[in-house]
């Protein structure tokens, strides 16, 4: 634990002469030497636009961001490498995809199905694009607990549904979704499957074709990667009817007046110089993602105590642990979450407040906002306790 | 008492807490003697944007001076708008508009609280700053 400490040196640091406890790993996790090693090496000493120039560095640039994008097709199981489309983060891959799949696919009248717990990156690509086309966005409720009414599906899903849009795993409740029951649903009715895996992927195996998904999204800052990168996986045969959203450099064939024919995969939804430095860092990311497992231990303290813990609500709720991941968001009476944030701040635990880009889930829950603290296999059992007394300290303040 | 005067006695107040948490303690127990708004007059035009929590104020003109009265949903927020309102209420626009509010950085206030909350207190002083330049 020590050793893997040592990688990540924001865990050494101390806010307001307290040491810092970092439990916001939702929002973006820390990065380990590996990963800015990576993006300093790039900078210093590899840097030159990609896929362009003849040159040496050139060269060396090019192959170190397509060596990352073999190492994410494996990661991911992708069935090829052109299939992986590097992005700026997730919500670049949602706003493309919905985009992109929508000039393809989507007409007036057709239905958009999307999860009540997701992101608002998850939702608002869908809520512009039907607008845009005059589509229908439907909504697959969740329950009490936080799960999907996957009840409601047959009565959601019609033969106008073109694609339904869930996250794998939800950034406030933490509940891994049934990703591979609601895509044989969805394609059972001859629908796509979009799953957002800004969460899932930091938390899942992740295998596109076992979940037999046709988009998976996710960030690189999240899984311990470079910030500004990110990837939107896609099924070979869509992606090749679906027309680019940005025009410009190196996402063309010929550019003649007349007519501009585009790059085959993956170039074709590059446009512009790509994150040069930034995208080569999934490769030590995703080792650094493998190397390290989470104590479940923590997580299933950390469920068990806030369980039980008086005036605390606890959101995202299941008999089986194996499908909850240590993000756990909470509601105290008689407490504002923003409050609790502030206090617990200033005994150095770095938790999020507030809507959690999520305000219909808060609707849903009747909450103006939650306290979120998630978790990393860098956290220690220490620090979860130190957590659990430190907010029930400021909720005693706070009553 | 002088507006500023009204603020150094905030100022040395709040300096005898050395502990940020006794700070907030101070500005909990602020919070909730604070008076706040009657449920009705918690309306969408007195909600003040950029909060994580819901603030809202309310401003009368009596007598040639502003009065404000102010709510909120969360009690630290709620301290913190004591203090605006106990320097604030009582004065004229034009004594409003005459300070430049730096006190609150002398309380180590806007840089010490999270970002979105200091983006609330900077639109509740803006929203004070607007009140006394209409009724200027
Ligand atoms: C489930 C989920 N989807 C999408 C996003 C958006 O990711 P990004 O801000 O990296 O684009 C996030 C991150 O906040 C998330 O947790």
């Amino acid at each position: 634990m020590c050793d893997l400490r040592n990688e990540f040196p924001q865990l050494g640091r101390t806010v307001y002469g307290k040491p810092l406890v970092y439990l916001d790993n939702a929002a973006t996790s820390l990065r380990p030497r590996s990963v800015t090693a990576c993006w300093d090496e790039i900078s210093s000493m590899r840097t030159a636009n990609l896929h362009r120039a003849v040159h040496r560095v050139a060269t060396e640039a090019t192959e170190a961001y397509e060596a990352a994008r073999d190492a994410v097709r494996e990661f991911i199981n992708a069935p090829e490498r052109e299939e992986v489309i590097f992005t700026s983060g997730a919500t670049h891959s949602l706003n493309l995809a919905a985009w992109s799949f929508g000039e393809a696919f989507i007409g007036e009248g057709d239905e958009i199905l999307v999860d009540e717990a997701g992101h608002h990156s998850n939702i608002v690509p869908w809520q512009m694009l039907c607008r845009r086309k005059g589509a229908v966005l439907k909504v697959l409720q969740v329950d009490e607990s936080g799960a999907l009414r996957l009840d409601l599906l047959p009565s959601l899903l019609s033969s106008r549904t073109r694609l339904v849009c869930v996250a794998h795993v939800s950034n406030v409740l933490g509940l891994v979704n049934p990703v591979r029951e609601i895509a044989d649903a969805a394609h059972a009715a001859g629908a796509r499957i979009l799953v957002d895996g800004a969460q899932g992927i930091v938390h899942q195996k992740v295998d596109v074709q076992a979940l037999d998904c046709d988009f998976y999204a996710f960030s690189g800052h999240k899984m311990y990667g470079a910030p500004g990168t990110g990837v939107l996986w896609g099924r070979r045969a869509l992606l090749e009817q679906m027309p680019p959203m940005f025009g410009g450099g190196e996402m063309i064939q010929t550019v003649r007046w007349e007519e501009t024919t585009y790059a085959p995969l993956p170039q074709k939804f590059e446009a512009g110089t790509q994150n040069i430095s930034g995208t080569p860092c999934f490769v030590p990311a995703i080792e650094c993602l493998r190397s390290m497992q989470q104590d479940e231990c923590i997580t299933e303290h950390v469920y068990r105590e806030l369980s039980a813990m008086p005036g605390v609500r606890l959101f995202g709720t299941t008999p089986d642990l194996s499908r909850k991941v240590p993000v756990f968001s909470i509601a105290v009476e008689g407490a504002h979450h923003e409050d609790l944030a502030l206090i617990l701040d200033k005994m150095g635990v770095a938790v999020r407040s507030g809507q959690m880009c999520a305000e219909p889930l808060m609707d849903r829950f009747g909450v103006t906002g939650m306290l979120r603290a998630s978790f990393a296999p860098y956290n220690t059992m220490q620090e979860a306790e130190y957590f659990l007394s430190s907010l029930r300290k400021a909720i005693s303040m706070l009553k | 008492m002088t507006l500023k005067e009204k603020q150094q006695e905030i100022i040395d107040d709040f300096s005898l807490y050395e502990e940020w948490l006794d700070k907030y303690e101070y500005l909990i127990e602020l919070g909730k003697g604070l008076e706040g708004l009657p449920e009705e007059k918690k309306t969408e035009d007195r909600l003040i944007k950029g909060c994580q929590s819901r603030v809202w104020l309310d401003c009368e003109k009596r007598d040639g001076v502003l009065v404000f009265s102010a709510d909120s949903d969360a009690i630290i927020t709620k301290g913190i708008i004591s203090l605006l309102v106990g320097v604030y209420s009582g004065r004229t626009p034009q004594e409003i508009l005459a300070d430049d509010f730096s006190f609150l950085d002398a309380l180590g206030l806007k840089e010490n609280l999270s970002p979105t909350r200091a983006n609330g207190l900077v639109s509740m002083i803006a929203t004070i700053r607007s009140k006394a330049a209409e009724n200027e």
